[in-house]
């Protein structure tokens, strides 16, 4: 495991919102293959109902919200990680197939497959023999 | 640095959210000092009744078979492993910043543990682990004869 802040970052350049929270920002890990983009982000405390993936000309924002991390009946008495929601935006290139964008949440990790236009897929020209 | 012990914030159970909150703002101005470190992965809350504890962690993207708690006496451990999407020959990462590998953290419990009533749940990345206090070990009510 790397030297890496545990703490989470929060994120201060989402406009404010009503509800009184702090906003984080989800750590990513992107790749690369022939055919797509992979996105994964952590956000743990989110399911398929609370995660929201949105694609606005060609920025793509995601976010998460999380209830007050609260257990029920018992008090707070050690704390080292705070519990808030979750946004970061990305910019797109042209490259992206909009329309064949997945998306699946499991265990609080967001996974979005971002497949590549055919024109820009890399093609394979045979050379034949002269 | 300024890290509390369990017992010492117990004094101040009201206003323990601002505490915390205050504590971590000092830490913030000795910018790395006392800040955690790998070795302090994952990093925990812990939430307390009269006669349990409820410790939290988040680990996001686990499979519940790859999370080990254990606890022996008053010690709690919880260790496990988290893996990489595998990627092919000429595929790269562009971008890196999960928390990924092999982990361990143990703990000081401030009381000894029924550790046959230790329950652990794992949803949406979170993991819940409840931890009774052992019977003897309960605060007796001693009754006052006049």
């Amino acid at each position: 495991m790397s030297e890496k802040d545990l703490q989470k970052t929060q994120n201060t350049t989402v406009t404010e919102k009503i509800r009184n929270v702090k906003t984080f920002v989800p750590r990513v890990d992107i790749y690369e293959t022939r055919e797509a983009l992979f996105l994964i982000a952590d956000m743990p405390g989110v399911d398929e109902k609370t995660v929201d993936v949105e694609l606005e000309k060609n920025i793509l924002t995601i976010s998460g919200r999380v209830d007050n991390g609260k257990v029920e009946d018992y008090s707070l008495v050690f704390s080292e990680y705070e519990v808030g929601d979750y946004e970061r935006e990305f910019t797109l290139s042209d490259e992206i197939d909009r329309e064949k964008i997945k998306a699946t949440v499991k265990q609080g990790v967001l996974r979005l497959e971002l497949p590549k236009a055919e024109k820009v897929k890399p093609k394979r020209i045979t050379i034949n023999a002269a | 640095m300024f890290n509390p012990s369990i017992w010492r914030m117990k004094r101040f159970a009201d206003s323990f959210p601002q505490i915390i909150d205050l504590q971590r703002e000092i830490n913030k101005l000795f910018s790395g000092a006392g800040q955690n470190t790998t070795l302090d992965y994952p990093v925990i809350n812990i939430w307390e009744k009269d006669d349990s504890l409820i410790v939290t962690t988040e680990l996001p993207g686990m499979d519940a078979e790859n999370i080990n708690v254990s606890v022996v006496g008053n010690m709690l451990t919880i260790a496990g492993m988290s893996k990489a999407d595998p990627i092919k020959e000429g595929e790269t990462y562009l971008r890196q910043e999960r928390e990924l590998g092999n982990f361990q953290r143990n703990f000081q419990l401030p009381f000894s543990v029924d550790a046959a009533k230790v329950e652990a749940k794992y949803e949406k990345g979170i993991l819940h682990i409840t931890l009774p206090r052992i019977k003897e070990d309960l605060p007796k009510k001693i009754k006052i004869n006049s």
